[in-house]
């Protein structure tokens, strides 16, 4: 393996003058290109009429098993982050990123061979398996090389990285419309050739990342950095070991805070176009309604930046007591918007509580930072991540289910939302007192001797924790 | 000198690699609020 020893995280070790501010340009390398995954369901409609070209032939794939795919490929994202989170931690993020693309990459290739072929399964395995690994490899991978590199606003730093992730989509979206528009032919939907062209493009754009990407010399800190003399209540200066910090309740709180959080917003997201025409027959249309989601899709964005960064200045902790109580009294305010007609008044609600969605996102890493130090940082994020696959389930069918058993009872379209915003805002209330049970981690799950020393200075020698 | 020249080259390599992720990025933005001006036509 002499030949891949580039990837090695010794030879990432940034010299002299090199500026922490190249980190951040590697990390959007590759979050600005597995974010796409928000964006895949354009490729849905069209892989309906592979066969049939202009309408669904007989035996073209049906939309519900092509739903299957970003369902995988989000599963196997929390997987990977969680199964690879400590070889991620310790063989660097280059490795890892150099990975991530070939997964990524190559997940798209094997998709278009799966397209040519007009087997589904090779779908399933390119882009949901490969794709995945490559999804949750990827979204660790920069997370506590950006948290080393910036240890005086960690928050600003991930959520840069992370906003990255949520804005992905809106390049993906109109490259991969605008691709398969170049490609297709009267015989020939143009998916495939589509699929080939963001393969490579993708694994081109993750290597630049790759390549830039630097980890910090031991010792290093930012000029005129000092850290704080005495350890704050809930900043902690030592280190939990990944498979010790599963077993504390602050992780177990902290996945329900971001499992509630993104619960309450994801399940909205996807409702939104359809809920913003409902509840305003006649007033919104179809295109506005498209322009609304666009509308969230950016604040979730904007959101991700500007909370973490907040949450540098006014702490994590007080960070997701706003997002929880501001989102509590928004969810419940949205039905009042509804009853006396204000499109105006429902789209601040909604832009706000998106902005608070992305923010749970990109402020999490640095609480996770904050509870159980900086080595293990990115493998306890992968752990972290289930949260959100759980979510991506838990909270479309939750909408779902209780818009329709409203329908079903008479209530009407335009209040059928009206139970669902409450139980959004119950939901954000349970999240607001785990939030409020997180105390300080136990000093029994610190790591101990030298390892701490070494994980402190950033020289993340591999070592096995000494356990208390 | 070597420094200013190290100094020199590390201003080129950030505003290449902010350029390379910023401007994709700053296209989508831009297509997506003329998109989201729709909502208030």
């Amino acid at each position: 393996m002499g030949m891949l020893s580039f990837l090695d995280r010794e030879h990432t070790v940034a010299e002299p003058g090199f500026s922490r501010w190249l980190v951040p340009p590697a990390a959007l390398c590759i979050h600005l290109c597995i974010g796409q995954a928000y964006a895949f369901s354009v490729f849905n409609l069209p892989m309906t009429r592979l066969i049939g070209i202009t309408k669904s032939a007989p035996d073209d794939w049906k939309l519900t098993d092509l739903g299957w795919i970003f369902s995988i490929a989000i599963v196997v994202l929390g997987l990977s982050a969680a199964i690879l989170g400590r070889w991620v931690e310790e063989g660097g993020p280059r490795r890892a990123m150099f990975t991530a693309g070939l997964c990524f990459g190559g997940g798209f290739l094997i998709s278009a061979a799966g397209i040519y072929a007009h087997n589904l399964w090779i779908i399933y395995l390119g882009y949901g398996l490969v794709g995945g690994c490559g999804l949750g490899l990827g979204y660790i991978s920069p997370v506590s090389t950006l948290i080393k590199w910036f240890p005086d606003r960690p928050g600003m730093a991930t959520g840069m990285a992370i906003m990255g992730f949520g804005g992905a989509a809106f390049i993906a979206s109109p490259l991969s419309v605008w691709l398969m528009a170049k490609f297709s032919t009267p015989t020939h939907v143009g998916v495939a050739e589509t699929f080939i062209v963001l393969g490579i493009v993708y694994f081109c754009f993750m290597m630049v990342g790759a390549a830039i990407v630097r980890v910090p010399a031991p010792g290093w800190k930012p000029e005129g950095y000092t850290a704080p003399a005495v350890a704050q209540k809930l900043i902690t200066r030592n280190d939990v070991y990944v498979y010790d910090a599963i077993k504390t309740p602050q992780f177990w709180l902290i996945w329900w805070v971001l499992c509630l959080n993104v619960t309450a917003g994801i399940g909205v997201l996807g409702q939104a176009s359809a809920m913003s025409q409902e509840m305003f027959p006649g007033k919104v249309t179809a295109v506005a309604a498209a322009g609304f989601v666009g509308l969230l899709s950016l604040f979730n964005m904007a959101g991700r930046f500007i909370w973490a960064s907040t949450s540098d200045v006014i702490g994590r902790k007080n960070t997701y007591f706003c997002f929880f109580a501001i989102g509590t009294v928004l969810y419940c305010l949205v039905p009042s918007t509804g009853s006396i007609g204000s499109v105006a008044l429902f789209v601040l609600c909604f832009v706000v509580i998106m902005s608070m969605y992305g923010g749970g996102f990109a402020t999490v890493p640095a609480y996770l930072k904050d509870m159980f130090g900086t080595r293990y940082v990115g493998a306890i994020h992968g752990w972290l991540i289930t949260a959100w696959s759980a979510a991506g389930v838990f909270g479309p069918v939750l909408v779902n289910y209780i818009r329709q058993y409203q329908i079903d009872h008479g209530v009407p379209k335009a209040q059928a939302y009206n139970t669902t915003m409450y139980v959004m805002a119950g939901l954000l209330v349970i999240g607001f007192i785990c939030n409020f049970m997180i105390k300080a981690v136990h000093d029994r799950f610190h790591m101990k001797g030298n390892e701490n020393e070494g994980a402190a200075s950033g020289m993340d020698a591999v070592a096995k924790p000494a356990r208390a | 000198m070597q420094t200013a020249n190290q100094d020199g080259s590390m201003k080129i390599k950030l505003i290449l690699a902010w350029g390379f992720v910023g401007i994709p990025l700053i296209w989508g933005v831009l297509e997506t609020l003329s998109n989201a001006m729709k909502l208030f036509q």
